[in-house]
């Protein structure tokens, strides 16, 4: 112990008209890497110790150590495979609309027009809505079945109402979900598209290529890196979407809308299942990491651009 | 591309129209603030109608909402500050005096973003629970400051990148000491960069929705925990929803509009400029 202490100090002579210098540079970052070691390790561990527990919050004193019980327990659980399967088609379809959608706005709005950069601002807003708000203002204002905008506009073309949180509550999840995330899909490509080199568009159009042609072979190309970048960041925040469930089905009606996030929630704070709840959540880290094995490669060899 | 120019009369219109869609729903919750709560609920839905300020005095004289902005504030602002405290630093190092490690230590900082709130809530809430910090602002703005603690960094450190070595060399031959260094020199040059990361910071801890939700009940309740109370079946409350959600998402509305640039860096970990 000792001596992996004194090492630092000893540093070899080459090093020494920067070692004042790089001594204290390691101690400034120091400070956020342990915390964000602790960050990491600390609650994940005891995710772990607890996932092999039997340990309910409310019979605090059955606590006891059960194996693989909790596992077996949970990925028997038909509701964990209806919620995963539900937390798939989330992130696939939410990701199809916002990354579709996204660049064919990213296009648009990268076009010169009249008022051009209000209108952006325009469309980028819905990013910065609080999800509790986006969620409560469709729920209410605009699909609610009896006084909700949609429904007083099909009805008053005598088409009748729809109400989408008891006959189609996925749906309306997906909606609210897309509406916020597309603007931060349209906000990362139309960055994207503006770093393109404005010369190579002239080339291939005095070359005779086709909007179509230019989108499919210069522009989509262009695109592909921050696409796949969008992807993966959505995806990670996608695997929880929690506040929009939240605040409006509550995961039903039945199970319609209950991710894996939601259902974890369900266990811990609402069943106080500390054991099944961990085993859960490490479920998730599991998923979350395959995606992240992929953003953070992408990203690394960004890193010094 | 000025040939092109003359049939392309629909640009605009497509651009304008797809703004005012994806902005209506703001501008609806905006206008139905103003209303009363029959205006709000009525059949057909009134565009015109005289406005009122009922809904935003009925909001502000809850005792309560004031407590819930308040703390949406001390907790984004707490959050804000403690990890610009830790980032600057560890971002000054790693930009100039970078190691071999350096590029694999921010690649693992970012790696920490990967870990899904869900799979640790258990044991967040234990921890909180067992020490006290369960319904506080202190255990809010802590797990604000770590969850965005790498992209601060990422982006602070993106900053210093851009500052030209020279200045820092020529003040280094005066015999400035690192602090005096960092302070009279960097932190002005970097002024602007440091604003708009500490914008996003803001704006990332403003509308945090899993832990506000799962960690608070009233005492340290943020904004995002005082819209969902809404939610609850009972009564229609549109209008009066709606004038605390106007206040609730206004300031970092106006936040992100003004730094919208330099919010793709940070939201892409630099991927895309």
């Amino acid at each position: 112990m000792t001596s992996s202490i004194a090492t630092p100090t000893h540093s070899p002579p080459p090093a020494r008209t920067r070692s004042h210098r790089s001594i204290p540079a390691r101690l400034l970052v120091a400070p956020s890497v342990i915390l964000l070691v602790l960050w990491m390790v600390v609650p994940l561990a005891m995710a772990i110790w607890f996932a092999f527990q039997r340990y309910n919050l409310l019979i605090p004193d059955e606590r006891e150590f059960v194996g693989f019980a909790n596992f077996t327990y949970i990925l028997t659980d038909p509701t964990l495979w209806i919620s995963i399967g539900i937390t798939m088609v989330l992130v696939v379809s939410v990701l199809a609309i916002t990354i579709g959608l996204g660049t064919v706005l990213a296009v648009l709005f990268n076009q010169e027009f009249f008022g051009r950069g209000v209108a952006r601002v325009l469309a980028i807003s819905p990013f910065f809505v609080m999800p509790t708000v986006s969620a409560l203002i469709w729920k209410n204002m605009l699909m609610h079945p009896v006084n909700g905008l949609f429904a007083q506009i099909t009805r008053g073309l005598g088409l009748g109402a729809i109400d989408w949180f008891a006959d189609f509550p996925l749906l309306a999840i997906i909606i609210i979900v897309a509406w916020q995330w597309l603007p931060f899909a349209l906000l990362i490509l139309l960055t994207a598209i503006q770093s393109l080199d404005t010369d190579q568009m002239e080339a291939a159009r005095m070359d005779g290529a086709s909007a179509m042609q230019l989108f499919r072979f210069v522009v989509l190309p262009h695109l592909n890196r921050a696409i796949a970048v969008v992807a993966m960041i959505e995806t990670i925040f996608f695997l929880t979407i929690f506040a929009e469930i939240f605040v409006t089905t509550g995961g039903g009606p039945g199970l319609a809308t209950t991710n894996l996030a939601y259902y974890i929630y369900l266990k811990a704070l609402l069943e106080f299942d500390v054991g099944g709840a961990s085993a859960g959540g490490l479920i998730a880290v599991v998923l979350a990491n395959v995606v992240a094995i992929f953003l953070m490669r992408s990203v690394a060899r960004n890193l010094d651009t | 591309m000025a040939t092109n120019r003359s049939n392309r009369w629909w640009i605009p219109l497509l651009g304008w129209l797809v703004a005012c869609l994806l902005f209506f729903p703001i501008f609806w919750m905006f206008i139905t603030s103003f209303k009363t709560e029959v205006a709000a609920v009525a059949t057909p839905p009134q565009l015109f109608f005289r406005p009122t300020l009922e809904n935003y005095v009925a909001v502000q004289t809850r005792a309560s909402y004031f407590n819930f902005a308040l703390n949406s504030v001390v907790i984004s602002l707490g959050a804000t500050l403690l990890s610009l405290l830790l980032a600057i630093p560890a971002a000054y190092a790693m930009s100039f005096f970078p190691t071999k490690r350096t590029k694999s230590t921010l690649v693992w900082m970012l790696s920490t973003k990967m870990l899904p709130a869900v799979g640790v809530l258990v044991p967040i809430y234990i921890l909180a629970r067992e020490t006290g910090l369960l319904d506080t602002r202190i255990g809010l703005i802590i797990i604000y400051t770590l969850i965005n603690l790498p992209i601060v960094v990422w982006m602070i450190y993106s900053f210093f990148k851009e500052v030209p070595k020279e200045i820092l060399e020529a003040d280094r031959m005066d015999g400035a000491s690192t602090y005096q260094e960092l302070v009279h020199v960097l932190l002005p040059l970097a002024l602007p960069g440091i604003f708009s990361t500490a914008l996003l910071s803001i704006i990332l801890s403003w509308n945090e929705a899993f832990w506000s939700l799962n960690l608070t009940t009233f005492d340290a309740a943020p904004l995002t925990a005082f819209i969902a109370s809404f939610s609850s079946p009972q009564g229609l409350f549109w209008a009066k929803l709606s004038a605390a959600s106007s206040m609730a998402i206004a300031p970092i509305l106006l936040f992100g509009w003004v730094s919208q640039r330099q919010l793709v860096r940070g939201l892409t970990f630099g991927a895309v400029k």
